[in-house]
């Protein structure tokens, strides 16, 4: 091997796949040309509870395309599932409305869709609920939130700390259901050859896929076959196998052929999940010189009757601020509703919200600037499990994004500063997001032309592994980046993990450098590593990333209208693989939590159980003209034990303290503290007269 | 019917119902124009019809016969990109990439639009300057990005605009 001396890791390398996807050569999950394919369209539910008795296909409105009407009443038996969701087509209980009740397959898409509107479901609907209170009476303490944290954290007096104290906070914070809306719809091919399927899918984890899709199907693992070669986006809402990929594997099993099903828009709101909506009250007791005494951090949250998921919301609340006397909790109710699932920093994204925002009000309580409350609270282990921190540079990015954004000069009063028609504002908010690995699988191999392949069953969701994967294996082998080929996106390659949690770097990139480095020292043509061992060995240490979000924001004085002007985020992630592709992770999280902050919810009718505003029309994602300024950068933070490359996970922590920032902005700008998101007009119009 | 795609003809037999996003994606696997939404509300679609930019999931294929479309596939190739998927490149203007090839065309039309004087909410009178920030935000507000580029491709299209 050629020594070089250039390191690829920590340049700003261009996405190996860029000029394939500026072209449109890059094919995603509905875009292999497949013989004698078969289109399949989803029936869902329009009753929020109930039993589905009987469908009925009209003969006079048969279309002579149409192949195939499955539902409980005639679709192959499934086996078991973890995950109920899974288990399409198999009962006549209704438990949401939009939940997938019939799948119809046809020649062409057109006539699939024509058919599934005219069948016509027989249904018994029965009463549902669908409406998330704080004194709900169905709430309860789950046993654990996700993925598995203990629900109620308690340690010290807190109902002494908040009697004894000189100044306290005891506000309200709510955030409404959000939709991952990745850009792709859920979609799937699927393609039999005797027992073996073929599924060209859209998702974060083929092989995760492969083994769910089998399990249901009682396929073992390695029968079943996930290409995901591009993925358009999932933010969460793809991180397992959903019902398409059951659904299109079903109706290739009964019509005999190729099956392609893609999930329209609006059944991205109902089948696939979203974010709880969360209601929080967060109670802070200080000294008058701002040391926190004690913080309370309570969350109500829905589920789903089929599947209870728990977001941890107050989660990094344990281990955010010092306090002697701290309560965290989680409360959840089973409604009629759709199951929510994990999006994009689940548990951190609205829980940084609630948290941030009542550390705002109580410097404006203490007449303390906000960055100067949190150095004061600032803890030198993990306050509540007391082990060491890896790394945290927190105050640090606090420091320096003040600096960078012009802090120092903001008149810590609202409402002072006037600029023609607009009420002009800043505000501030800490980020953290946790730092993983999970054991993963790797390969290399020395081609005779003098490439390499390394190969794991990773996938790219726009986060840019495939690049990232091949600077760190051109550093291990010592050999340009032009020599290394990286293979993902397939279930068959070596086991990998998922693509979330923002550990897929971390992940993968531990299991490359390993495969790499036993390639090198064995001399041989091929060498595989799993990092199970090592990966599990790991120090338990408090293992996070951690930033800080700066806002300025402009409220048009007569409309209530507004406008982001700024939006920085400074972050001590570890070390930077890529920084160009770093800085897109950072700024995506950061536009999302502009949507979060001001626009996104996501509004279900208690009457009838449906998404009012399903559709990319009416729930509205961040447009071009809503983002002015966004920037990101980064300390030069050294972290060696969270994994070979010292990265820490950055998908995330963008959305994360980010809509807090904004909303703390508002405040800054009006006087008027929203507490209940999103920021709308209409809320604040009242107080602007 | 005939539709003509980035300078080739095709002779196809459609059902009337076809938009023409899927007579692209299903009938010529021309898979670059994207469906994001199917009710043109996101962009993802966007190709060239004559040369402006359309929502190809809103429109029937029949309706366009012999009316010349610009793809994505069209526009440029991974050897000899055209200046505005150059941009995106440059600016890393993407990605998952799935909302590309849609704001790639939106671009190339916008541009022309600009080129011929034609205005925006938010240009005002007496506006004859280079494109604006602004501008472009306004004009491309079509194509939405869930991936949040945004940023990036403002300054990729201002790239591909000579600014
Ligand atoms: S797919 Fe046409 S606008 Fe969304
Ligand atoms: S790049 Fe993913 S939606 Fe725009």
């Amino acid at each position: 091997m050629t020594a070089v001396t250039e390191r690829a890791v920590g340049a700003p390398l261009g996405r190996i796949e860029g000029p394939a996807k500026v072209t449109g050569a890059a094919r995603y999950a509905a875009e292999y040309p497949v013989e004698n394919l078969a289109h399949a369209w989803v029936i869902q539910s329009p009753v929020a509870r109930g039993t589905l008795d009987g469908v009925v296909v009209d003969p006079t409105t048969e279309d002579k395309d149409l192949l195939a009407v499955l539902w409980h009443g005639n679709a192959p038996r499934l086996e078991e599932s973890d995950d109920p969701e899974l288990a399409v087509l198999q009962s006549a209980r209704i438990s949401y409305r939009g939940q997938a009740l019939a799948l119809v397959v046809a020649r062409t898409p057109e006539a699939a869709r024509r058919a599934a509107q005219v069948i016509r479901l027989e249904i018994t609907e029965e009463p549902h609920d669908a409406l998330l209170t704080a004194d709900h009476p169905g709430l309860y303490t789950p046993e654990q939130v996700n993925p598995a944290f203990p629900a109620v954290t308690e340690s010290g007096d807190v109902a002494g700390a908040f009697a004894a104290a000189p100044v306290t906070v005891d506000v309200t914070y709510r955030t409404p259901a959000l939709h991952n809306n990745p850009m792709e719809p859920h979609a799937t091919i699927a393609v039999w050859s005797g027992d073996d399927l073929v599924l060209y899918d859209s998702n974060q984890h083929p092989p995760g896929v492969a083994a769910a899709v089998g399990a249901v199907l009682g396929l073992p693992a390695e029968r079943v076959h996930v290409i995901t070669e591009h993925v358009g986006g999932g933010f969460g809402s793809k991180g397992t196998a959903r019902p398409n990929a059951v659904l299109a594997a079903l109706g290739a099993r009964v019509v005999g052929r190729p099956v392609k099903l893609v999930l329209p828009r609006q059944a991205l709101f109902s089948m696939v999940g979203y974010r709880t909506p969360t209601i929080q009250r967060i109670r802070l007791a200080a000294e008058r010189d701002g040391t926190l005494t004690a913080i309370d951090h309570e969350a109500v949250e829905q589920t789903s009757r089929l599947y209870e998921f728990a977001e941890q919301t107050t989660v990094a609340t344990r281990h955010m601020y010092a306090a002697p006397h701290r309560r965290t909790g989680h409360r959840l109710v089973r409604l009629d509703v759709p199951t929510p699932r994990w999006m994009r920093a689940p548990g951190e994204a609205p829980g940084m919200l609630g948290l941030e925002c009542a550390m705002d009000e109580l410097a404006e309580r203490l007449g303390l600037d906000p960055i100067e409350l949190r150095v004061r609270n600032e803890p030198r282990v993990e306050p509540e499990s007391g082990v060491p921190f890896s790394s945290r540079h927190y105050l640090d990015c606090l420091r320096e994004g003040a600096e960078r954004f012009g802090w120092a000069d903001r008149d810590p009063q609202p409402r002072r500063r006037r600029e023609g028609a607009w009420w002009v504002g800043t505000g501030v908010a800490g980020a953290t997001y946790p730092t993983m690995a999970q054991p993963s699988t790797a390969r290399v191999r020395a081609l005779p032309d003098g490439r390499y392949e390394v190969a794991v069953a990773a996938t790219d969701i726009g986060t840019g592994a495939r690049t990232i994967l091949t600077q760190i294996a051109a550093d291990e082998l010592g050999v340009g980046v032009g020599r290394v080929h990286v293979r993902i996106g397939d279930s068959t390659l070596p086991m990998a993990s998922v693509a979330g949690g923002s550990s897929g770097s971390a992940s993968w990139g531990w299991a490359v450098t390993g495969a790499c480095r036993a390639l090198r020292e064995s001399g041989s043509e091929e060498a595989v590593y799993d990092s199970t061992e090592e990966v599990q060995r790991q120090e338990k240490e408090g293992k996070h990333a951690y930033g800080a979000h700066f806002a300025e924001v402009r409220v048009d004085a007569d409309t209530g209208e507004v406008r982001v002007s700024r939006l920085f985020g400074m972050y001590a992630v570890g070390r930077v693989l890529n920084p160009r592709t770093a800085r897109s992770q950072f700024i995506s999280g950061m536009t999302m939590g502009l949507g979060m902050a001001l626009h996104e919810e996501g509004v279900l009718d208690p009457a009838t159980g449906d998404w009012v505003n399903h559709d990319l029309a009416e729930y509205h994602v961040p447009a071009h003209a809503d983002v002015e300024s966004i920037e990101a950068d980064w300390l030069d933070e050294r972290d060696r034990a969270v994994n070979p490359m010292g990265s820490k996970g950055i998908g995330e922590i963008g959305i994360v303290g980010s809509p807090a920032a904004i909303v703390n902005a508002v405040w800054h700008a009006t006087g008027v503290r929203v507490r209940d998101l999103p920021v709308r007009l209409d809320k604040l119009l009242p107080h602007l007269g | 019917m005939d539709l003509v795609v980035n300078g080739v003809e095709h002779a196809l037999d459609l059902d009337p119902r076809t938009t023409l996003l899927d007579a692209l994606r299903e009938h010529l696997h021309l898979t670059g124009a994207k469906k994001g939404c199917d009710h043109g509300q996101c962009g993802a679609c966007t190709v060239l019809l004559d040369g402006r930019r359309v929502n190809s999931c809103l429109i029937l294929a029949i309706s366009q016969q012999g009316v010349p479309v610009t793809t994505v596939e069209g526009l440029g190739t991974e050897r000899e990109p055209h200046p505005v998927q150059q941009g995106f490149l440059d600016h890393d203007g993407f990605q998952c990439g799935y909302c590309t090839p849609g704001q790639i065309c939106s671009a190339v039309g916008m541009l022309d639009e600009v080129a011929r004087g034609w205005p925006s909410a938010v240009t005002r009178d007496g506006d004859d300057g280079p494109l604006d920030d602004a501008e472009i935000r306004e004009r491309m507000s079509g194509n939405l990005c869930r991936c949040g580029a945004y940023a990036n491709i403002v300054p990729a299209i201002a790239q591909a605009a000579g600014r």
